[in-house]
């Protein structure tokens, strides 16, 4: 699960690390009384959406009058912010972060990610900020550094140091990056994060290190134990028919094909749209229904996939492990019945009582195709999709 | 010879009185599955399935002796049940549960590499020695004893290798699924190592997806210390960047886990690659025609 900047600043804070003074709005008039409330004479103004690029997209300005600061959150406020990292659609902004204005002498990058290889928490470090670090590993990897964190012993004062070299930091910075990185790595523990990212950490004027931006990412299979980032989260910011799936445990991801595909497991349904491709199709859809395929389950999965317009056929494939093919089969049919599906559905069923399951949906009234060989069931269903 | 299980190994169960630990017990035990016990912290001293049930696994060890474990436990428990399992000797800790937070992995693995245990999953169906032991939940009846060691982050594409197999008639000496999380027990390479000394297996299956770089880890290990030929399919071929496709370690982030760079890899290191899902039977059947 993501949060907004606004909300990963809020932890920030909690944490002791050094965040702008700033207020959230979610209506275009608040903007006056929040550039009050924060004081000066210069403003940041951030669209929140869960995407970088923002800042090239136009969703972040620099105001000099809380008038301006009104005039851009009229602008974006229930609009749609489209940035490299989004799709042509865009993400929906509803708050705008107002803040103080910092003045940047350097701009410094720092992460923490679960590393797979290393199995540890680890802190990415460089002395080049305010870019695609992406870039960076690949152009100059020597101004990276790589600090992986045991889990018993937590960020130790050492490991801060050998980061603050890289990032060129000088004692005083040193002194004041030790702190921060304990409890950068307490943060990460806590709220079971997957991914931490403050791109850019500025050096200010005032020679102080400040985090002006905030990513973050939470561990959705720690959620149960996080009460508080709950409470965070926007739905606004995810795919409807996403958003829908999950509420019902499915795992749907929405794609631009028009071959809707309905599969048991992850892997398999990845394999399935892969075959489709293969086969010179295009998939609508991932969705995974799960190790049950039971006939509630295949009547949500139906409605979310039809939901999507482009569809002009469903594929599904199930491999009956433990579940009985024929059942699947029946349940299949009450579905389709149920949600009244009117395009064609070629079905693949496989494993444990197959041969049944097949005969039960060719007996159906309804127009399905029921084949058991995977290949010739893709190809049927790029043939129907045409 | 077979790898991790055979019929003699001694199975206790973890959450065993939960449904569906007892669906996949009773399951396992029927396909000759030496389940010795259960534990669930609570109802110790009662009999379920016809085996005994205990509150600890120290009591498990003491009366029963078990040498491998099975984990059904919700996931929020599991990082106390496999460390209950390591803690008390057992060499073989399966984890079948799915959603166990990463940051738990993080220490689970820690120890139990320190203790030099096995421990498989979680997010995984188990592993499975066709005609001796079946510790998960994969479907008993699609396998068959026989010479290809299979290896895979995913359930149902393990069953999809399985039954390719098994209709060209190899049959399989070992299956496992490592599971989809981004910290897993077991990566493909401690699983290769351990078909490539198994005598039975003659050819070893390798299904992969997208995230992460384990396969192409895995290649450059083929390349230097397996001698049998290897098969391989990657899943995700089609996967968007930056989604995270049902299992947790499926995702492609930062351009890397991308399935191109994984089959090229794989390529480069002399496996050979099914193109398509529905060709890994026939990708085996080459190579053993070579």
């Amino acid at each position: 699960m993501n949060l907004h900047e606004f909300q990963g600043k809020e932890l920030f804070a909690q944490y002791g690390l050094p965040v702008s003074n700033s207020k959230v709005i979610y209506e275009a008039e608040d903007a006056q009384k929040a550039c009050r409330d924060i004081g000066g004479s210069k403003w940041v103004v951030k669209a929140q959406v869960h995407a970088g690029g923002r800042g090239k997209a136009g969703g972040v300005e620099l105001v000099d009058t809380p008038e301006d600061a009104i005039s851009f959150a009229k602008k974006w406020l229930g609009k749609r912010l489209v940035t490299y990292q989004t799709d042509e659609k865009g993400q929906l902004v509803n708050s705008i972060l107002i803040e103080e204005c910092t003045d940047i002498a350097e701009e410094l990058y720092l992460s923490a990610v679960v590393d797979r290889d290393s199995q540890r928490v680890v802190f990415i470090g460089s002395s080049e900020g305010g870019v695609n670090i992406e870039e960076v590993a690949k152009n100059s990897p020597e101004k990276i550094i790589y600090e992986a964190i045991d889990p018993l012993c937590g960020a130790q004062g050492f490991q801060a140091r050998k980061i603050a070299k890289v990032l060129k930091l000088n004692n005083e910075q040193t002194k004041q990056f030790t702190p921060m990185l304990k409890n950068l790595m307490k943060l990460f523990i806590e709220k079971d994060l997957s991914l931490l990212e403050i791109n850019p950490l500025v050096i200010t004027s005032g020679g102080l290190l400040h985090c002006l931006d905030a990513k973050i990412n939470i561990d959705s299979n720690a959620i149960y134990r996080q009460p508080e980032i709950v409470e965070m989260h926007d739905p606004s910011q995810e795919d409807p028919r996403e958003s829908e799936a999950a509420k019902n445990d499915l795992s749907y991801v929405s794609l631009d094909g028009n071959i809707g595909c309905m599969v048991n497991g992850a892997g398999l349904a990845m394999g399935t749209m892969d075959t489709i491709k293969y086969f010179g199709g295009n998939p609508a859809n991932f969705l995974d229904v799960g190790g049950t395929a039971t006939q509630e389950r295949v009547s949500k999965a139906f409605k979310i996939i039809l939901d999507d317009p482009e569809v002009k056929v469903v594929l599904v494939n199930i491999f009956g492990g433990i579940v009985r093919c024929d059942l699947i089969a029946e349940g299949v049919l009450a579905a389709i019945e149920e949600v009244g599906v009117e395009i064609p559905v070629v079905v693949r069923l496989e494993g444990n009582n197959a041969d049944l399951g097949s005969e039960i949906l060719s007996k159906a009234n309804i127009k399905i195709e029921s084949i058991n060989n995977l290949g010739d069931a893709a190809k049927k269903a790029v043939e129907l999709a045409k | 010879m077979s790898i991790l299980v055979n019929k003699d190994t001694r199975v206790i169960v973890q959450g065993f009185t939960g449904s569906q630990a007892t669906l996949h017990s009773e399951q396992a035990i029927e396909y000759g599955t030496n389940i010795v016990g259960g534990i669930t912290p609570g109802k110790g001293g009662q009999t379920h399935l016809g085996k005994p049930v205990f509150d600890t696994m120290d009591e498990a060890v003491k009366s029963v002796q078990p040498n491998a474990s099975l984990i059904f436990v919700p996931a929020p428990f599991c990082k106390d049940s496999i460390l209950e399992a390591a803690e008390s000797g057992i060499e073989l800790i399966v984890c079948i549960t799915e959603g166990v937070p990463t940051l738990d992995m993080l220490d689970v693995k820690k120890r139990v590499d320190e203790l030099g245990l096995t421990l498989i999953g979680p997010n995984c169906p188990g592993l499975i020695t066709p005609g001796e032991a079946k510790l998960g939940i994969m479907p008993a009846s699609i396998h068959m004893p026989g010479s290809v060691g299979i290896i895979s982050r995913s359930g149902t594409l393990t069953y999809e290798a399985v039954k390719q197999t098994t209709d060209l008639g190899f049959g399989q000496s070992s299956c496992v699924g490592i599971g989809g999380d981004p910290i897993p027990g077991s990566s493909f390479i401690d699983i290769l190592e351990l078909f490539e000394n198994d005598p039975q297996t003659e050819a070893i299956v390798m299904v992969g997806e997208i995230g992460g770089t384990a396969e192409e880890d895995a290649a450059e290990f083929i390349k230097n210390n397996v001698s049998k030929p290897v098969i391989s399919y990657i899943a995700g071929q089609t996967a968007p960047a930056g989604k995270r496709m049902g299992h947790a370690g499926a995702i492609i982030a930062g351009g890397k886990g991308t399935a191109a760079d994984k089959i090229s890899k794989l390529k480069e290191c002399g496996v050979n690659v099914a193109d398509n899902l529905t060709e890994i039977g026939s990708t085996v059947a080459k190579v053993f025609n070579k």
